[in-house]
């Protein structure tokens, strides 16, 4: 069935009848070739504005959700509306126990208070923290270290800043670790200097401190300011939420009903909303993708159209020899997936090149546009199967043409 | 060879048709040299390409070898044409991107023949027709006499019995033209059948049998004795 492919001839056949029709096969293939560079470039930078936003969100959990106490709205079990709630690190315990589908559960306490240092001072909001929300809120460190365990246990007076906090407490090029700084008249001692990144929660000039050391200083006993949760994949964060809120109220005599005594920030509808822009872009240039490979389909099956009726007297001439009508589709057929295929290798190969310059162009850095632009090779071979398919069938439509009339109406042609 | 009874053909022109052959009769054996003669819009290349298979007729019986050619698929019609029957054209229909030895080797290609074959094939007819120097020139460097005779190369490649010819020295000059004949009559010498359409009085004279064609109808067949090409050069 497919010896012919392996038969000189064959592709004689086809080499003739590209160097007759130079012009016109160059302009296919450049159809071809332009469709497939169009697709790549376009389906690699949509794929490379996505990461880079999910590098800008990568520091983050995304699938996390805060929450915290305010004062309630609605009388209930002996309680007074306009109550203050204030989370406990029991309730913590109790969330991290009972709701499923928790990953981790950060408790965090949270202060504002001025800062100084030798002559320089600055506001800066101190969290009291534990190592564990390195995990869930990725620290990007330039110096030195974030707290850990050995910090919580023995409430050392250190802290971890912010390099905005740096920049309100020393001169430039001092090294701040080792270095104390006074927060409410007392030392701490720098440990670590972290990055901000592109996107963060809250202020700047952050401090970080041990949890145990922030109860100490400010008397907190057993309350939290707010706690973190993060759900492990497979779980829907939202789900987390509404569970965790409901087993809240009910430890803090909360109506269940009550909108306003706890409230929460859920960063996974957040993030699904930026997917959200990034999947109606990829919707976009898949369109547009779409688009330019109809167009492409059109530029073969035109160009195979004016060939195959420019050679309406030739296929007489072969049929008057004895050329079989599947014979004349053949080779319509060989060429016409010849072409698609080498220019469609070439759109594919300077594709790759367009992504290699657009990375090397806007993908540099830290705060890169266009992060590793890239295009599955699966899709790209779809879209030449499609070229290559559709092409041939709208080909195939003069090729029928030209078979179906008599061969003595084909000879008459001029 | 090939017997032709009752034969009719019309082409639709606009709402009416225009009765092209009105019943022919005709029969012809093998080894003969017939020449179709006829005023111009008489019949006779569509009786001619009937014949070759190329068109088919409305009625009437068309029997070739033996076989009734009625309703052949055009697989089955395109492996006669092949194996039986092989055309000369007024306008040669060379490929013209193919030079004279792949064209005479294209019948054969369709022969399904190895291509050492072909071109061993091929040169061999165009060595017949005395064009072997010619054998790697493209159609377009070629003279009118010269491409008329790798037409003929070409159509005897595939070894038909039936040499089909519509007016083969109609381009030619007469030199040339009586070159040509010497060719076909040598053919016909070797065994081959042949038909040809002409309308010039001198190469009808060439042949072995003269038919004469006047709206559709044939008015005269009759034999003659041959006059040979080489007698005029
Ligand atoms: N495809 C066609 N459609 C309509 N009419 C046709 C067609 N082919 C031929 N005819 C008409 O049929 C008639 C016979 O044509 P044919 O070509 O057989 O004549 P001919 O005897 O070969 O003439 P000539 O010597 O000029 O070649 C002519 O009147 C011609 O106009
Ligand atoms: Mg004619």
């Amino acid at each position: 069935m497919f010896r012919f492919l392996f038969d000189r001839d064959t592709w004689q056949e086809v080499f003739d009848s590209f160097n007759k029709n130079k012009l016109r096969s160059i302009l296919t293939m450049v159809g071809v070739w332009w469709g497939i560079l169009l697709l790549i470039g376009l389906l690699g930078s949509a794929r490379g504005l996505e990461n880079s936003f999910n590098r800008l969100f990568g520091n983050f959990a995304t699938n996390s959700v805060f929450i915290w106490g305010q004062t309630t709205s609605k009388p209930f079990k002996g309680f007074q509306e306009g109550r203050q709630v204030r989370l406990s690190l029991t309730d913590a315990k109790k969330v991290e126990e009972n709701v499923e589908g928790i990953e981790f559960l950060v408790p965090r306490n949270q202060n504002q208070a001025t800062v100084i240092r030798n002559f320089l001072s600055g506001t800066a909001q101190i969290s009291g923290d534990y190592p564990l929300l390195d995990k869930v809120q990725k620290k990007k460190l330039i110096n030195g270290r974030f707290l850990n365990q050995a910090d919580i246990d023995e409430k050392k007076k250190v802290a971890v800043i912010s390099e905005d906090t740096y920049k309100q407490l020393f001169e430039k090029d001092v090294n701040p670790i080792g270095e104390y700084i006074q927060i409410n008249d007392i030392n701490f001692k720098v440990i670590g200097m972290y990055e901000v990144g592109a996107i963060n929660i809250g202020s700047s000039t952050e401090i970080n401190i041990p949890f145990t050391t922030f109860q100490q200083i400010y008397n907190q006993g057993d309350r939290i300011g707010y706690m973190m949760i993060t759900g492990k994949p497979e779980y829907d964060i939202s789900q987390i939420e509404q569970d965790a809120k409901l087993l809240l109220k009910n430890l803090n005599n909360i109506h269940p009903d009550d909108k306003r005594g706890l409230a929460s920030r859920n960063l996974g509808t957040d993030f699904a909303r930026v997917t959200g822009f990034l999947t109606g872009m990829q919707f976009l240039t898949i369109f547009v993708g779409v688009a330019t490979l109809i167009a492409g389909v059109f530029a073969i099956g035109n160009i195979l159209l004016i060939t195959v009726r420019e050679r309406t007297k030739e296929i007489g001439v072969r049929r008057a020899l004895g050329a079989t009508p599947f014979e004349i589709k053949r080779q319509i057929v060989v060429e016409a997936v010849f072409l698609t295929l080498v220019a469609g290798l070439f759109g594919i190969i300077s594709g790759g090149w367009i992504l290699i310059w657009l990375d090397s162009a806007f993908g540099q850095g830290d705060d890169a546009v266009i992060v590793n632009a890239s295009v599955s090779i699966l899709v790209v071979f779809a879209a030449l199967s499609l070229l290559v398919v559709l092409g041939t069938l709208i080909g195939l439509i003069p090729a029928f043409k030209a078979t179906s009339i008599k061969p003595i109406e084909a000879l008459r042609e001029e | 060879m090939l017997q032709i009874k009752k034969l009719h053909k019309s082409y639709p022109i606009g709402n009416t048709s225009l009765h092209v052959l009105k019943g022919i009769d005709l029969s012809v054996e093998e080894g003969e040299m017939v020449a179709i003669m006829g005023s111009s819009g008489s019949g006779k290349s569509t009786l001619l390409n009937i014949i070759g298979m190329l068109d088919e007729a409305d009625s009437g019986e068309y029997i070739l070898d033996g076989l009734l050619i009625k309703n052949l698929t055009e697989k089955k019609a395109a492996v006669y044409r092949n194996k039986f029957l092989g055309f000369i054209f007024q306008s040669f229909n060379l490929i013209n991107y193919k030079n004279a030895l792949e064209n005479v080797a294209l019948p054969l290609y369709y022969q399904g023949l190895k291509r050492k074959e072909r071109q061993e094939l091929a040169m061999f007819h165009l060595e017949k027709v005395g064009l072997t120097n010619w054998a790697h020139h493209l159609p377009k460097e070629l003279s009118g006499g010269q491409k008329q005779r790798v037409a003929i190369a070409r159509a005897l490649a595939a070894n038909p019995k039936l040499l089909l010819a519509d007016e083969p020295t109609g381009a030619l000059d007469s030199t040339t033209s009586h070159e040509i004949m010497a060719f076909i009559q040598q053919l016909n010498d070797e065994g081959k059948t042949i038909l040809m359409v002409t309308h010039e009085e001198d190469i009808a004279n060439m042949c072995k049998r003269i038919v004469r064609l006047r709206d559709g109808i044939i008015i005269e067949d009759k034999k003659i004795n041959q006059i040979r090409a080489g007698q005029h050069v």
